[in-house]
């Protein structure tokens, strides 16, 4: 395949940053994304231009990092991938891809295509944890029954890898999705029940503080999240916060 | 209560509880003005308890007036917010393919809504508080079916009227379900909440324009 590419290139967080195009050939239809953009990088370095520096870690669609933007969709046009998971045969021969960084002005861009996404380290950290005494008598998770429905519904908000996606597409920026996901991950679970309202107060409160937009409900987040997360999660969030903040 | 309504969740409720109460005002409004297509008496007395009840004039107008006022201003204050939230655009960006046009674009059907509801005081509430309550014109219970349809006369006016209420559909084909989903009602009921939203966003405007073309060929 031959493509036009037409990539986001910013030296650092103070450039200004432009759109710059390339020319690329021999592109399989089979490879991944991020391969396409590995033959880029060989080509611009024999050529002597710095590279596209784009993050990417497992590439197997469980660490979250290839963050990109491509025509004009969070990892492109593909459902329930993302960047690295996506295939080259979604394009045609010809095709012009745009390029760019997740936006958000809670993910400062570094370089090219990687972005600052520390916000949501932060929110985690408000609140995104169980305490429990790890001193060696910790008792055995499976030892507390958990009802089916609910151990379900834990599991899949715990499918969430953080990738920022839904932050990345969403028209307002808001992180709802990721911050309900993490938040129901625990709230429905026995062990996190014990500090469910603390959770959601502070997780939401930090969530507000990094200065991502408010939820209007488009659903573009959960049409995008790689793992299907459901706007579910953001009604019980909601819910959780409301009666949270009533009892506090 | 300042701290409180800070919180975006919060303002999302608010945001919510305001558009409900707007929707069930609008249902009775709706329910009087459909009466003028039957019956003359039924629309002028209907008009008459509502204009000069104490409880109407007094406790509910001021509430609605609030609840307005507090619906448009939130929203404004939110999308100002969520605008500013990416301050460097992309150059590129597919909102169509992941969500529907009514809810990405509530504050233009919703600026549409507010651009009536001026035209829609001017027309009705500003000359009926000026005969009430400025005036003091003696009352008449069988002034209000005249005084509606003659302001149908003009054709300019009707079809604004039109308009307006094919925004206000938009505005809820999005915002009636979406509240449900801001006050954290997501469940095995959807389908039902998804229906009532199609039913009532269609419905209603479609019901009060019908009220508007009426009185216009009627004279
Ligand atoms: C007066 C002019 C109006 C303006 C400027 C306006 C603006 C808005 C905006 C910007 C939103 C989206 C906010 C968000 O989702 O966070 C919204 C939502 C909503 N509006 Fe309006 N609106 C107006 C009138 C109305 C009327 C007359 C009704 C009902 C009859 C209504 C019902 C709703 C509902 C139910 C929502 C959804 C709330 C939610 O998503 O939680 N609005 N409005
Ligand atoms: S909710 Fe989905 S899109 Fe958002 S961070 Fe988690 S996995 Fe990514
Ligand atoms: S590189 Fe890990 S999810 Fe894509």
């Amino acid at each position: 395949m031959k493509l036009k590419l037409k990539i986001w290139r910013q030296k650092n967080s103070n450039d200004k940053g432009k759109i710059v195009s390339y020319d690329i050939e021999n592109i399989s239809p089979d490879m991944s994304f991020l391969e396409m953009m590995d033959v880029l990088n060989e080509q611009l370095t024999s050529d002597g231009v710095d590279p596209v520096a784009f993050d990417h870690d497992c590439r197997e669609g469980i660490c979250g990092s290839c963050s990109m933007f491509i025509n004009g969709e969070a990892h492109g046009p593909d459902r329930l991938v993302t960047t690295c998971q996506l295939h080259m045969r979604k394009f045609k021969d010809g095709d012009t891809i745009h390029i760019e960084p997740f936006r958000a002005n809670s993910f400062p861009v570094i370089k090219d295509l990687v972005v600052d996404r520390s916000s949501f380290d932060r929110i985690q950290h408000a609140g995104g944890y169980i305490s429990i005494n790890t001193s060696g008598n910790t008792q055995d998770a499976n030892a507390i029954p958990i009802e089916k429905n609910s151990a379900d519904k834990a599991f899949d908000a715990a499918t969430c890898i953080g990738c920022g996606a839904c932050v990345a597409t969403c028209k307002n920026s808001s992180a709802m999705l990721f911050v309900s996901a993490k938040v129901s991950q625990f709230s429905l679970l026995p062990q996190g029940k014990v500090e469910a309202n603390d959770r959601v107060l502070n997780m939401v409160k930090q969530m507000d503080e990094e200065g991502f937009g408010n939820c209007t409900n488009t659903g573009a987040c959960e049409v995008e999240c790689p793992k299907g997360i459901s706007l579910e999660n953001i009604a019980r969030m909601n819910r959780d916060f409301l009666k949270a903040k009533i009892s506090s | 209560m300042s701290n409180v309504i800070q919180a975006s969740i919060i303002k999302k409720i608010a945001m919510a509880v305001s558009g409900l109460f707007l929707i069930i005002f609008l249902f009775q409004h709706f329910v009087i003005n459909i009466t003028s297509v039957f019956s003359e008496s039924i629309f002028n007395q209907f008009s008459h308890f509502m204009g000069s009840n104490f409880v109407v004039q007094f406790i509910a107008q001021p509430i609605l007036i609030f609840g307005v006022i507090f619906h448009f201003v939130m929203g404004f204050v939110l999308d100002f917010q969520n605008r500013s939230s990416r301050k460097i655009k992309y150059v590129k960006y597919k909102g169509s393919s992941n969500a529907s046009w009514m809810s990405r674009n509530m504050i233009i059907s919703g600026a549409v809504v507010l651009s009536f509801l001026i035209l829609h005081f001017y027309d009705f509430w500003i000359p009926e508080m000026n005969y009430k309550y400025v005036e003091f014109l003696p009352d008449d219970p069988n002034r209000y079916y005249d005084e509606l349809s003659h302001k149908f006369e003009d054709l300019v006016k009707v079809v604004l009227y039109v308009i307006s209420f094919g925004f206000l559909s938009l505005h809820l084909l999005h915002g009636f379900s979406s509240a449900f989903q801001s006050m954290g009602i997501n469940n095995k009921y959807n389908y039902l909440v998804k229906t009532f939203t199609i039913v009532y966003a269609i419905g209603i405007p479609l019901g009060f324009s019908f009220i508007a073309i009426f009185h216009y060929l009627n004279h």
